[in-house]
């Protein structure tokens, strides 16, 4: 039996094939997948910020684009995960309110993409596929067997990528 | 370290903050669609990131949003959130078309989701100007945004404001009832870390 593992907001997890590892309702957060086909191992994490050195309450590593994502390829090589093969798919990031003010509160979706990717760059991560920006929320499903990033919005077709 | 103690009394301050402003909005939510709403008495609760969705019935479910952007003395944003459709119920209820809601769609055309907008306008205001004047602070909000989509999403943007603060939210629940309906709405305030002190500030905290 395949199960479907759960990760929260601010929150991490890997699974391994037939298994898959699903997040919901990403709005500004983005949900970076991380995968290594040749063990078919891969780790999500739902990042809610972009940089652990801007918030004194940092102790929650999975909430951070940069610790996170350290933290998400630790427990994937722990696990078997080989470092060098492995390759990431995000999504996430939408600017859930249409504003037109310069408010900075509201520009964190994008603010959480650029991180999430100049982290992946400097680790030598290539991003496969992403579905990041706009303004509506997803629930995402990645699944190890396949490589699949399956992507979820109300009122739209379901998206693989 | 702050002391426990301090943490306890801040949590009642805020706890009053809410009750007031929630009784003052449900008053204004009276009037304007002129039918007897009954408030219970708000949960005020520091929740974790994941148990904030779960309240709303799930990160899935479906949800408006109405979002305003706080300026003048305090900084930050409030947000009034509510099930789908309960929206359209309130919306109904306001233009005086007895149409059933249709929760299966969730879409607004235009004139609802203008409605919609005032009545986050209405009741945000009722709200912040009871804040305003119990903390002695001029706040002042922008326009109303709406979203319409699923409510994890929709909750990531207090959650993330919250989240440079530490790891919990603060939510301030209250269940509205409408004759035979059961309406239930959602405040969530949320200054920034520099007007949440301030706020406290003046209160003598």
């Amino acid at each position: 039996m395949a199960n479907m593992i759960k990760v929260g907001m601010a929150d991490l997890n890997i699974c391994r094939s037939p298994d898959a590892i699903t997040t919901l309702g990403l709005g500004s957060c983005v949900g970076v997948a991380l995968y290594d086909k040749t063990t078919k191992i891969a780790g999500l994490v739902h990042v809610m910020l972009p940089d652990s050195t801007k918030v004194r309450q940092n102790q929650n590593k999975a909430k951070f684009a940069d610790t996170g994502i350290d933290q998400l390829i630790q427990m994937l090589t722990k696990a078997g995960a080989k470092r060098q093969m492995l390759t990431a798919k995000i999504a996430g990031g939408a600017q859930m309110f249409a504003f037109s003010s310069n408010n900075d509160m509201l520009k964190v979706g994008q603010r959480n993409v650029e991180a999430v990717k100049s982290k992946l760059n400097s680790l030598g991560i290539r991003i496969l596929a992403e579905d990041t920006g706009l303004n509506f929320g997803r629930t995402v499903e990645f699944y190890p067997e396949t490589g699949d990033f399956v992507i979820k919005a109300v009122g739209k077709s379901i998206r693989t990528i | 370290m702050q002391k426990p103690d301090n943490e306890i009394l801040e949590l009642d301050v805020l706890t009053e903050i809410g009750n007031i402003g929630a009784g003052n909005a449900t008053t204004a939510l009276s009037q304007l669609i002129n039918a007897r709403i009954d408030m219970n008495v708000p949960n005020v609760a520091l929740l974790e990131f994941n148990e904030l969705a779960e309240i709303i019935g799930g990160a899935e479910t479906l949800v408006a949003g109405i979002l305003l952007s706080l300026e003048g003395n305090v900084d930050g944003m409030m947000l009034f959130v509510l099930e789908s459709s309960a929206a359209h119920m309130l919306v109904n209820q306001l233009m005086g078309c007895g149409q059933p809601p249709s929760p299966s769609t969730g879409g607004f055309n235009e004139i609802e989701e203008s409605a919609l907008k005032e009545i986050g306008n209405i009741i945000a205001g009722s709200y912040l100007s009871s804040i305003s004047s119990l903390t002695n602070m001029l706040i002042t909000s922008s326009v109303p945004y709406l979203a319409v989509d699923m409510a994890g999403a929709i909750l990531s943007v207090p959650a993330i404001e919250f989240g440079k603060m530490g790891d919990k939210a603060l939510l301030i629940e209250s269940r509205f009832k409408d004759l035979d309906v059961d309406i239930s709405g959602y405040f969530i305030l949320i200054p920034t870390i520099e007007s949440y002190k301030k706020m406290l500030h003046s209160l003598g905290m």
